[in-house]
């Protein structure tokens, strides 16, 4: 299950954030998750709390935004939504098309205290 | 107190992965990270492409497996370096675990790299390892189901070899449908139709390799 290694990352991050600030305790967590990612939230949020059982975040919320698969047409310049992981454009069919939103698996902001 | 981040989480693999990747350049090595299924035919077609390219081209292997050393016994069989990585339990390879590996190269001896990675059609696409391309493996026996249910597999990897096509007549599957599948997810998926066991469709597939090293080669 790989989400756990990604929920590894998130709370290496997260901890270096903590001790830069001198943070006491997290009380949530921001995330992008794109959906090209194919990270399965419920799985995240698992992991997320196995790994920080016993320290200083546990108990943090972890808020996730499901970004859609978005991607524009090089040829006619329409944006549109990726439905069925279908890459090419719905407007003109054109296979040349570049993702503007979904990929990413990022942190936004964090709370704490 | 909020603190805005914006982070990519998978900030620390990707660095390392460009690292590596710094490493291949300096180099001029090809590095080719391929995935597929357990089963679908990875190391035989490791074992079919080194054998009609080694007189041309260096090539090093990184078998990646949970377990067993038995895909490395075979490739070290023709006489090129190998080197094996038990995950343990991770279902796929990542950038560091690759980076552990250069010790056991002489990275500026070899022109090809392959990176033959854990057998599964979901979790090696999610992570770089420093690879210029990701090549998958399709065998017919799977069902022409699988780019609709993989979709992050095929959308990450510049080539499909559809194997086994010599299974053909006992399988309902056609080619036709996962190349119709997978070019919906990938319109510029580079797509072979081979068989390891008979070898028919193979020719095109050692062209384009042999492409792929020389251009990098001239840059």
């Amino acid at each position: 299950m790989h989400e756990m290694s990604i929920a590894q990352s998130l709370v290496d991050i997260l901890q270096e954030e903590m001790v830069k600030n001198n943070a006491g305790s997290l009380k949530s967590v921001k995330l992008n998750i794109g959906k090209l990612s194919a990270i399965v939230p419920e799985a995240l949020s698992f992991c997320f709390e196995i790994i920080v059982s016993g320290t200083n975040m546990e108990g943090a919320d972890l808020i996730m935004e499901m970004i859609p698969l978005k991607g524009i047409c090089l040829d006619c310049d329409q944006a549109f939504e990726i439905e069925d992981y279908a890459f090419s454009c719905p407007h003109c069919d054109s296979p040349n098309i570049r993702t503007i939103s979904g990929q990413d698996l990022s942190i936004v902001e964090m709370e704490v205290e | 107190m909020k603190i805005s981040v914006v982070k990519n989480i998978l900030e620390a693999n990707d660095r390392i992965a460009e690292q590596n990747r710094s490493l291949f350049d300096e180099h001029s090595l090809t590095v080719m990270n391929l995935m597929s299924s357990p089963g679908a035919g990875k190391t035989s077609l490791l074992e079919r492409t080194i054998q009609a390219l080694k007189e041309d081209i260096s090539v090093g292997v990184i078998e990646g497996d949970i377990q067993s050393s038995q895909d490395a016994e075979r490739i070290a069989r023709m006489e090129i370096p190998v080197v094996q990585i038990n995950t343990g339990g991770a279902c796929h390879l990542d950038g560091n675990m690759i980076r552990d590996t250069f010790d056991e190269f002489d990275l500026a001896a070899l022109d090809l790299l392959v990176v033959e990675n854990v057998g599964n059609l979901v979790c090696p696409a999610e992570f770089k390892v420093g690879e210029d391309f990701k090549a998958m493996i399709l065998s017919v026996t799977e069902g022409d189901d699988k780019p609709a249910k993989y979709p992050l597999m095929f959308h990450e990897s510049s080539v499909l070899l559809i194997n086994k096509i010599d299974l053909l007549p006992y399988v309902d599957c056609t080619v036709e449908r996962i190349r119709e599948e997978a070019l919906k997810i990938n319109p510029h998926m580079t797509i072979f139709e081979i068989s390891c066991k008979t070898g028919d469709g193979l020719e095109a597939w050692y062209e384009w390799l042999k492409q792929q090293v020389r251009s990098r080669k001239k840059a």
